[in-house]
């Protein structure tokens, strides 16, 4: 209760009742934040450990562990990169259009509207994504398919519905972008004043303002935005189950095909239901496999916008 | 553009001033017109020779092209390569508009359709075909949501009381706090699978209960709402609590009745963004409440339907014939992003007409 940081606060010696409980309580609370943190970690440990070590013959897929989650992890990987590549760009263009293109009362209200794109739930992503993308997707890919088809990307046979791990990336793409550009934008506001103003008045354009004064400073949270976009890609669930027509086992680098590997997260939604047995704990377990992927890359992310907060002097 | 004239014996005849300091430049409105006839051909393409929305967008981007071209010939490569940038900056803008407008338009063109009275007070229980409602997914939702934020408030709360109010930059404080970053990003599935883990251990196997899915829901939206609350918490005055101690009023009584009021509207707008952000939630609500026909009020007993998880299920077993459900998952998601919105749309004006005078 008293500070040994702020001298103004050590005079009370008095401690009341309601002190100490209220002191107690808020404590504990954040306490209780790190042991949920523990427990996520602990129980799906517990209960993912009997699926890790299953025999073949136990669950439903006939695989042991590693086999079996080996492609799911694949595609995690496949189709969170994909989404990354091609948001990357647009959410640092927008950012940059809404930090120092448009107009400055105008840049709030452009804001909420790449904000509203996060508020949008997943479900309505997959609806979207199945019932307007995909048909839409499909003629691209039919051309991909005839003009590029050497790249092994786009090998074919082109999928008829749509349905690939290429439109499932897509969707992904434009749900991490509302928090990519959000990150990006309070960054590149953060630049200097007086390094921009520097740049433009040795007769730099914008675009040599841009790389010259914001891109360098900006640099490291670029970096982390794209990793907690990319946090955000591997664990979406719902859209992707939606979305891609999977075949199981699958590890093709096809990406317009109608034989696409699963993701972990999007395998364990469409397999919970009727999974009973040992098999749900290979499910928790591939869960744990996610977990530990995700958390690692938050970890980073968040390691590096820490790291710079202390040296920018932003704060 | 100004033009000035200034005699000059070595040179006779009139010097454009400002030409000489800039170089030759495209005229002011080139951009405009540029963009402008553009969005003229696509526009004329689009009604008369039924090209589709995305190739006449197309269309006007490349249109927007010449517009770099044209100050290369003029400007030469520096100022050609700063309007090219301008050019694509601008159309990324308008290409991440581009899926929040199709959603909107195909959410509600699809989903209004179904929406009546019917829809909203019937449950589907013995419904075969058409007709039936998202009466018992409207209950779950509220009923898991509303259990989900009673959990989170308090714990939220009092942790960002914590952070700021009591730790005094600890150790642990730095540890929650980092780790609280690190939760905003736990997939959601990972969460239901958590819930479902915890549930296992204490009612067996194939445990399905809506209060499991209010816990899922909290691990979610317990860091939203530290990290809002502890913004909020942190924009109120020193001053205000100096004064109160000055008056002798103990510190429990100093948040709770001078910090707590000050940041309220900040708070309230901080938690709606949560119930906002979790309401939509599928994944662990799939896995941990399940899914059921019929309304069920207790959160404690047994499969509780939820309108994403109904909206996900109508469209992934449609039954026979499969029109009539797909429009149900259609009506679901578009109650949904209503409820979205409408959550949204509270919390802004919260914030902006409740909070104190000279933070807006």
């Amino acid at each position: 209760m008293t500070s040994t940081l702020d001298p103004r606060r050590k005079r009370s010696t008095v401690v009341r009742p309601g002190d100490r409980i209220f002191s107690g309580l808020s404590t504990s609370a954040g306490i209780l934040i790190l042991l949920v943190l523990a427990g996520v970690a602990a129980f799906l440990t517990i209960e993912g450990i009997p699926g890790i070590t299953a025999s073949p013959d136990e669950v439903k897929s006939g695989q042991s562990f590693l086999p079996y989650v080996w492609p799911l992890v694949y595609g995690t990987l496949l189709a969170a990169t994909i989404a990354l590549i091609i948001s990357v760009p647009v959410a640092i263009g927008v950012a940059l259009f809404i930090s120092h293109y448009s107009p400055r009362k105008l840049g709030q209200v452009l804001g909420y509207l790449i904000d509203l794109l996060a508020a949008v739930p997943s479900v309505v992503y997959g609806l979207w994504g199945i019932g307007f993308l995909a048909p839409n997707m499909a003629p691209i890919y039919r051309w991909l398919e005839g003009n590029l088809g050497f790249i092994p990307f786009f090998a074919g046979p082109a999928s008829a519905t749509g349905r690939t791990i290429m439109t499932a990336s897509v969707v992904l793409a434009v749900m991490i972008l509302p928090i990519m550009t959000a990150i990006c934008r309070e960054i590149f506001l953060q630049t200097p004043r007086l390094h921009e103003e520097a740049a433009l008045a040795l007769g730099a354009t914008r675009w040599e303002m841009a790389r010259m004064a914001i891109f360098p400073y900006a640099r490291s949270g670029i970096v982390s935005a794209a990793m907690l976009g990319l946090g955000r890609a591997l664990g979406e669930t719902l859209a992707v189950a939606m979305v891609l027509s999977v075949s199981a086992g699958t590890v093709t680098a096809n990406l317009i095909s109608s034989t696409n590997p699963s993701t972990i997260a999007a395998n364990i939604a469409l397999s919970f239901g009727e999974a009973s047995g040992k098999t749900v704990n290979v499910l928790i377990a591939s869960g744990l496999v996610l977990f530990v992927i995700t958390f690692l890359v938050n970890f980073a992310a968040r390691a590096i916008v820490d790291r710079r907060k202390d040296f920018s002097g932003a704060n | 553009m100004t033009t000035l004239t200034t005699s000059n014996p070595g040179n006779p005849g009139p010097v454009d001033v400002h030409k000489e300091l800039h170089g030759d430049q495209l005229p002011r409105r080139a951009p405009l017109m540029v963009v402008g006839a553009g969005v003229v051909v696509a526009a004329l393409l689009y009604v008369l020779a039924d090209v589709n929305l995305l190739l006449a967008a197309l269309v006007v981007f490349a249109i927007s092209l010449v517009l770099p071209a044209w100050s290369a010939a003029v400007e030469g490569r520096r100022k050609a390569t700063d309007r090219l940038v301008t050019v694509l900056v601008t159309s990324s803008f308008v290409l991440a508009m581009f899926p929040l407008f199709s959603i909107l338009i195909t959410v509600v063109s699809k989903g209004s359709k179904v929406l009546g009275i019917e829809f909203f007070t019937f449950s589907m229980r013995n419904v075969v075909g058409e007709g039936g409602g998202i009466y018992h997914a409207l209950v779950g939702t509220l009923l898991i949501t509303g259990a989900a934020t009673v959990i989170s408030v308090p714990i939220g709360l009092f942790t960002a009381i914590y952070l700021v109010e009591y730790s005094e930059g600890n150790r642990l404080s730095r540890w929650i706090r980092f780790l609280v970053d690190v939760m905003t990003g736990i997939p959601s599935i990972v969460a239901g699978l958590f819930a479902y883990a915890l549930f296992v251990l204490f009612f067996g196997e194939g445990v399905r209960m809506g209060i499991g899915g209010s816990v899922a829901l909290s691990v979610l939206m317990i860091p939203v709402v530290v990290r809002s609350t502890e913004e909020m918490l942190k924009l109120v005055p020193n001053e205000l609590r100096e004064a109160s101690y000055a008056l002798g009023v103990p510190k429990w009584r100093t948040v709770a009745k001078v910090v707590l009021p000050t940041a309220l509207a900040g708070i309230v707008t901080g938690v709606t963004l949560a119930i906002a952000r979790v309401i939509g939630e599928t994944a662990p609500l799939l896995i941990i409440a399940g899914a059921t026909d019929s309304v069920n009020f207790n959160l404690f007993d047994g499969r509780m339907a939820s309108l994403p998880v109904f909206a996900y299920a109508s469209q992934r077993n449609p039954g026979i014939p499969p029109e009539f459900s797909i429009d149900r998952a259609w009506g679901a998601a578009f109650t949904l992003l209503l409820i979205v919105m409408l959550l949204n749309l509270i919390a802004r004006l919260v914030s902006y007409f409740f909070s104190p005078k000279g933070e807006r």
